[in-house]
């Protein structure tokens, strides 16, 4: 049993509403007590869906246990059928169905549909939400395929047509998969590569049928496309890319990896890179701030890897906490923490998350929307970066994550929180003018040290902003009055950190009393 | 005696289960904590319905059960034992603290009151253990309240005193109001349950007059009825008319003069029936169909209809209590189409056959028919906002004319086509 406040991931068969909500023609009758209808609200709330999702709860009662549940389940799985007439049947458990063991996938493969029924066994209490995504997209490619031969068919230089893909992996739920499949789209189209299937998001039975078309598969989200696109290369000899384009070097490479796939000539991918703002706007004099700002990042693990390699390589930053919700990922995580020199945090526990966050004390956070909210408690900047999905994630505007476009997106959405390079300069200048209030930030409409202007919650009256250098701490060395007049001269951004910087100091080296000299003694002793 | 039309209907349902209950009552006895013991989907539910990213530590969370739980490797028994412990010496400030059954540890027969006495052995004076049961395939929503309350009840004092028992949650806002027309009226003694701190539960027995706030405490009220209380009938305190008659019940059953009721009432009737007015020219006339989810989907189709002049097309009801809805019912016009229980496809076809002006629904669903061009009104909202009395009358009638009011706004300009 594990104490859970607030969980990162739904449980698995959220993942499979995913996937069916997604694709078209398909229906998910859901072996579930009537609660699990909740569900709905993630589509229909969050992502502003227009239709509901094509599921067929059971919702089953405790006076229906004494009797005949299986009958009940059929019942269900008839009137959907009859209903929604879709050319594919999904067919599962919630984890309470999961208890009473009706096996509903087995029962409708005996009730003589004539459409593909795909039974899906997706254990409750042992994984999670993006598991079963993957589990069900996986589930449906192979049961629609299986019939199929691995290809040796003509190549498409051979069969004297253009080279096609498809796209794997965007959802429901995903982060910013919508405008992704745009943008690859876009990119895809100017190298002369055309896209053969997207799935899920959009695609019927008949278009997964008409994968083993496609020269290769481009696997945009390892969480969800990763097993599928295994299966297709083991049974259907089909290759797919590794590199997830989100970020300049990132967007490099998989176009490299693309082209050699398919057996293209390499684009010049420097002068493509040119593609995106990114590059410029990160050498641009302004943004020498943004040196060494120190980030700490947390999210599922395909996001999470990619903001650090963009953190590090492409804006300069320090990452200094780097972690994953996702135990599919941790695999993939943990290498590339060592690499930073650090190690990777894997959990599900958000405490955990915002106490090492407390605890490295970073200039900006790049999270989930639960960090963000931890790292506004903080008074730090944040980011979003990563599902779950918050109505704040699905903006009206058009703004991926991968490919050059996204690169742009990514430096708008990750700078903005700090201050501007000018403005930090402006205010060392004139802090000691008259008109200078203290915590005030020109542009940002905020007081403290947060600024995120996604920051508009109503009914944050909960969460009192807990601001650094309120925190006075009683214990520890003592501050003397020349210590705090020094302390009050430092701007006030960074006020916080230099404080628990030299507290920190002082503690180890001893001192009871921080006076002037103490405080640049710490200054000395941390650049050293 | 009510001539509508009662239907059933079995099938699938669109409802939230009693868990989301918790999303109000952690909120009413901030010094409670509320811990179900369920599944990921459980713990999933709670936070979806109730958007609640930004609390810190929230006074409410899920004991997951994990395999070991079910195989039988762990004893469940004890296990929770040791989740309860460690978030005790985590939230030492939590004084009572609900064990909430769900629909695993339902079928998995987790005995939630033995743990809880268990407990409460263990931990005398620092916390009271209590158990009720949220599971869905027990209770649909607002019913986890009622749960919640009949798990109370055993920890109420008993006293012979007289008073007024307001039972149900409210709005405190609310609260104050209405307790302080009863004062008026020279009814000193009210209080209210439950309480605004768990640990200040008021004394019970046989001098305790009670008037239901909500419609959905069947169990509650049986409860209060067996510690010696008298439960008030009276329609519920929703619209002018319903709080109306609800207040003037709560002051019959004490012998206040009627002439002094009716002129503490009158000024506050005219002046709430005025602030009605612009509504009631909105909302007269416009078809409604309440799909069923808060229980309290008859109140309101009555103040709807009897005070804003709307059509009623079909009241859908989770579960029909005809006792506690008896004085409601009456109110219903003749022929009034109720239907208990659902099948969510069928409804939702009669619903687009009878082309109401408005539905009330939940959250799964509202988006989807607003695609469809249909206006909505999400159900969940009655049970977070202060709907309840007199003054409130116009405010209640407002979220239901806010929808119309907007849809007619964009409607002739920017989604003309969609």
């Amino acid at each position: 049993m594990e104490l859970t406040l607030w969980t990162y991931e739904g449980p698995p068969h959220i993942g499979a509403m995913r996937i069916a909500t997604s694709m078209k023609k398909i229906h998910y009758v859901l072996h579930a007590p009537q609660g699990d209808t909740y569900a709905d609200l993630l589509f229909t709330m969050i992502e502003r869906r227009g239709s509901r999702p094509p599921v067929t709860y059971t919702t089953f009662q405790a006076r229906d246990l004494g009797g005949d549940t299986a009958e009940m389940v059929k019942g269900h799985i008839k009137e959907a059928v009859e209903r929604f007439k879709p050319d594919a049947l999904l067919v599962g458990e919630s984890c309470t169905a999961e208890l009473i063991q009706d096996q509903p996938g087995a029962l409708a493969q005996g009730m003589g549909f004539n459409i593909p029924i795909v039974n899906l066994e997706l254990p409750a209490y042992s994984k999670k939400e993006n598991w079963g995504a993957s589990e069900t997209f996986y589930q449906i490619v192979r049961k629609l395929l299986t019939n199929s031969e691995n290809k040796e068919g003509l190549s498409w230089k051979e069969a004297g047509r253009r080279p096609r893909v498809n796209l794997l992996g965007p959802s429901l739920l995903g982060f910013r998969c919508r405008d992704d499949v745009i943008e690859i789209q876009k990119i895809l189209a100017e190298h002369g590569i055309d896209i053969n299937v997207v799935a899920p998001l959009g695609a019927t039975p008949e278009d997964l049928i008409r994968l083993p078309d496609a020269d290769i598969n481009v696997c945009l989200y390892p969480e969800i496309a990763e097993s599928t696109c295994l299966w297709l290369e083991r049974n259907l000899g089909m290759p797919f890319t590794k590199i997830v384009p989100i970020g300049i070097a990132a967007t490099q490479e998989f176009l490299k990896e693309l082209h050699q796939l398919l057996g293209m000539e390499s684009p010049n991918i420097i002068e493509e890179s040119h593609k995106s703002k990114l590059p410029w706007y990160s050498q641009s004099v302004d943004s020498n701030y943004l040196t060494g700002k120190r980030v700490f990042i947390f999210g599922d693990g395909t996001h999470a890897l990619a903001a650090a390699r963009i953190a590090k390589d492409e804006l300069g930053f320090e990452v200094v906490g780097l972690g994953t919700y996702s135990r599919e990922m941790a695999r993939k995580v943990r290498p590339v923490a060592k690499e930073l020199g650090l190690e990777a945090l894997i959990t599900n526990d958000y405490l955990e998350v915002e106490s090492a966050i407390k605890e490295t004390a970073p200039e900006l956070v790049l999270g989930t929307q639960m960090e963000r909210h931890s790292a506004k408690r903080l008074g730090i900047p944040c980011a979003v970066i990563s599902t779950p999905m918050h109505v704040q994630d699905v903006p009206a505007r058009y703004s991926p994550q991968m490919g050059w476009e996204g690169a742009n997106v990514i430096f708008d959405d990750w700078v903005h929180p700090l201050m501007m390079g000018l403005e930090e300069h402006l205010i060392g200048m004139f802090r000691h003018d008259f008109e200078f209030i203290d915590g005030h930030q020109s542009h940002l409409g905020h007081s403290g040290g947060y600024s995120n202007k996604k920051e508009i919650e109503k009914n944050n009256s909960a969460e009192a902003p807990h601001l650094p250098q309120s925190s006075l701490s009683t214990e520890g060395p003592t501050w003397t009055v020349e210590g705090q007049r020094e302390l009050a001269k430092i701007p006030f951004f960074v006020r916080g950190k230099v404080k628990r910087n030299t507290e920190k100091y002082a503690k180890q080296s001893g001192c009871r009393e921080i006076n002037e000299e103490t405080l640049y003694d710490a200054k000395a002793h941390f650049k050293a | 005696m009510s001539s509508a039309t009662l239907l059933k209907e079995t099938g699938p349902r669109e409802v939230f289960c009693g868990l989301t209950s918790i999303v109000w009552l952690h909120r009413r006895m901030p010094d409670a904590f509320f811990l179900v013991v369920g599944s990921r989907t459980c713990a999933h539910l709670i936070q979806s319905a109730a958007g609640v990213m930004i609390f810190a530590e929230p006074r409410f969370g899920t004991a997951i059960l994990e395999e070991r739980d079910l195989a039988g490797l762990a004893d469940a028994h004890d296990e929770l034992n040791r989740v309860v412990k460690n978030l005790l010496a985590r939230r030492p400030e939590i004084k009572t603290l609900f064990l909430v059954g769900s629909c695993p540890s339902e079928v998995i027969k987790i005995d939630l009151s033995r743990v809880a006495e268990k407990l409460n052995i263990e931990l005398k004076g620092q916390v009271t253990v209590l158990n009720y049961s949220g599971s869905g395939i027990e209770t649909t929503f607002t019913q986890g309240e009622d749960g919640a309350l009949k798990a109370l009840i055993p920890q109420m004092p008993s006293s012979k005193e007289n008073k007024l028992l307001l039972v149900g949650t409210l709005a405190n806002s609310v609260e104050d109001r209405l307790i302080g027309i009863f004062k008026k009226l020279g009814i000193n003694k009210v209080e209210s349950f439950p309480p605004r701190q768990s640990i200040e539960l008021p004394s019970i027995g046989s001098g305790t007059k009670v008037l239901l706030t909500q419609p959905y405490l069947t169990d509650t009220a049986r409860e209060l009825k067996a510690r010696g209380a008298e439960i008030i009938t009276a329609p519920f305190p929703l619209g002018v008319f319903g709080s109306q008659k609800w207040i003037e019940a709560g002051a019959k059953s004490f012998g206040v003069d009627k002439s002094l009721v009716q002129a503490t009432l009158d000024p506050l009737i005219s002046r709430a029936r005025k602030a009605l007015e612009p509504y009631i020219k909105n909302l007269s006339g416009k078809k409604l169909f309440l799909l069923p989810e808060s229980q309290l989907e008859i109140p309101l189709a009555r103040f709807l209809h009897g005070e804003c002049g709307m059509e009623l097309i079909e009241i859908g009801t989770p579960y029909l209590n005809k006792d506690l809805m008896q004085a409601e019912l009456e109110l219903l016009p003749p022929n009034t189409r109720i239907v208990e229980g659902q099948h969510v496809e069928k409804q939702l076809d009669r619903v687009r056959a009878e082309h109401p002006d408005l539905v009330v629904c939940g959250m799964g669903l509202a988006n989807p028919l607003e695609a469809e061009g249909i206006s909505t009104k999400w159900s969940i909202e009655m049970v977070f906002s202060p709907i309840h009395g007199i003054d409130q009358a116009s405010d209640l009638a407002e979220l239901f004319s806010r929808p119309l009011h907007r849809h007619n706004l964009l409607k002739s300009k920017t989604l003309q086509k969609v």
